[in-house]
């Protein structure tokens, strides 16, 4: 039983962190229905600036993961901007986009693991803060953890109040809801559209640095699988709808640790997705989405 | 106020509007009918920046706006109700006026509620409702609500009647009437041309993307080929 619970634990630790990268892939598919696949690799720069921000410039850790999250903001914006725009503009299908995101994707990766730019190989990131075990009872549980768990509840009520209190937010979600309404209420909708980018990439970097904080081991490549699993809980909750980004992520976290404690580390992510696939098979739209014709 | 000059719109390569030329001066209540996909809505869209023109001119309140991005015209003092009212079903009533308020300043957002509240007594009643959950009617009070928070100066209704009972249409008219009156100026389309041409001072007849008559709505009703065409109606 203790076993147990403390595998929930490094459950919610893993699946916060998907829940973080899959909100932003959940916003901007609400907003413009395009799949980012370069969001992943948002994350891995993330990783990075918060990793130099607190091993390399010696900031304390909570600024280095404010930095990071102010640096992917206008990374996030700039990929929109340069990237995706302009096909927007010409009124491109949507198969384009989705193909130019790939390419954002890989060009990322590559560009990154130049020599002049992050390297093509493994860091160890040597933890700001000496790790301590605190036991409740029988079950203890890792400063870590606790950090990541913090961290991920303040953001997801950060986000909620700027989604639901703020103007940007209303904007967003009307937006979102039927773009020509909303511009016929002089929503300006590019500005909206990067908004958004700016605030799911600000939230995949605060994920990167909890990833690194937690997993100490960053690359380029690194963005792949987390992004690949962030996704899979944005499409397991139901694309679109924020609630469902937290709750496929909390189960894409519970059933990939969980195989890996009572099953096989290496059925891990075939569990996952396996669920993913019974799911969409039963609910299409997802466990909170809304049922509906869709393109990609 | 409003000056449209020549006004032609594409869609891919099927052009839907090949120059459409009308006028509406302050104060008026002018009126575009005309058979499903003569290009009324096309024209509306035109007008508030949703689509693009291909060419021609449309001025508003002396400025060219053909170029200027749907947002701004918006600032400039044109509300839109467009066809299907395309309120936000899953907010609540007031969050909808509030972005009908978008671009207001937040100092008088309470005075401007409640003079909408005060014209559409039932949205106050429903204020926490969501929207999708409103009949028709109230559906289009809030979608015409929505468009007069920001008190525009030209107030453009696309179709406004679509679907609602013949005494809802009664209200919905009146209502529309009382906006003129108290300073709006209207371009309004209709398939419901007998009630268009009634609350109208001026119509224009359109035609797969021309304008084919127009005039004061008066003489319009009394012309015989507008009375077979559109009124379903035989001289009397």
């Amino acid at each position: 039983m203790v076993q147990f619970i403390e595998q929930v634990i490094n459950g919610l630790q893993l699946g916060f962190v998907y829940a973080l990268i899959a909100l932003g892939y959940t916003m901007v598919y609400g907003i413009i229905r395009l799949i980012n696949f370069a969001h992943g690799d948002v994350f891995m720069i993330g990783a990075f600036v918060g990793y130099f921000g607190f091993a390399v410039w010696g900031l304390p850790w909570p600024v280095a993961i404010l930095v990071s999250m102010a640096v992917c903001a206008v990374v996030g914006m700039a990929i929109e901007r340069l990237a995706y725009r302009p096909l927007r503009a010409k009124g491109a299908p949507n198969i384009a986009t989705l193909i130019t995101a790939i390419g954002v994707s890989l060009f990322i990766e590559y560009f990154t693991s130049l020599k002049f730019v992050f390297g093509p190989n493994y860091r160890v990131v040597a933890r700001p803060f000496a790790v301590q075990v605190f036991h409740l009872g029988p079950v203890s549980i890792s400063s870590v953890q606790i950090l990541v768990i913090t961290v991920v509840l303040v953001l997801v009520a950060g986000l909620q109040y700027i989604v639901y209190r703020t103007k940007v937010g209303k904007a967003m979600r009307a937006v979102s809801h039927d773009r020509d309404a909303a511009r016929l209420m002089g929503i300006d909708v590019d500005r909206v559209i990067s908004y958004t980018f700016a605030i799911g990439s600000a939230l995949a970097a605060a994920a990167g640095v909890l990833f690194a904080l937690a997993y100490p081991q960053i690359s380029p490549f690194m963005g792949i699988m987390p992004g690949l699993k962030a996704f899979t809980a944005a499409v397991l909750g139901g694309i679109g709808s924020i609630p469902g980004a937290l709750l496929g992520a909390v189960l894409m976290g519970q059933a990939e640790t969980l195989t890996a404690a009572y099953i096989t580390t290496d059925f891990r992510d075939a569990i996952a997705f396996g669920i993913l696939i019974l799911v969409l098979l039963l609910r299409p739209a997802g466990l909170l989405g809304k049922a509906g014709p869709e393109k990609v | 106020m409003l000056e449209v000059n020549d006004l032609r719109v594409s869609y891919g390569h099927i052009e839907a509007l090949h120059g459409v030329s009308f006028t509406v001066a302050e104060g008026e209540i002018v009126t575009l009918i005309g058979a499903n996909g003569a290009g009324k809505s096309t024209t509306l869209r035109a007008l508030s920046g949703l689509v693009r023109a291909r060419s021609g001119q449309v001025r508003f309140c002396g400025k060219a706006i053909t170029a200027v991005p749907a947002h701004k015209i918006v600032a400039l003092g044109m509300g839109h109700v467009p066809e299907g009212r395309r309120i936000f079903a899953n907010m609540s009533v007031q969050e909808n006026l509030e972005l009908g308020a978008y671009l207001g300043d937040s100092r008088t957002l309470a005075a401007d509620l409640e003079a909408v509240f005060g014209r559409f007594p039932r949205l106050r009643e429903r204020r926490a409702q969501l929207a999708g959950t409103l009949s028709g009617g109230e559906q289009q009070m809030l979608a015409m609500g929505r468009a007069l928070m920001l008190k525009p100066k030209l107030l453009l209704l696309d179709e406004p009647s679509m679907g609602l009972s013949p005494l809802l249409v009664q209200e919905l008219f009146e209502t529309i009437v009382e906006i003129n009156r108290r300073g709006t100026t209207v371009l309004l389309v209709e398939q419901n041309a007998a009630m268009a041409l009634d609350i109208a001072h001026r119509a224009y007849v359109l035609e797969t993307g021309r304008v084919v008559l127009s005039g004061p709505a008066a003489d319009l009703q009394d012309d015989p080929q507008v009375r077979q065409a559109y009124l379903g109606g035989h001289a009397v």
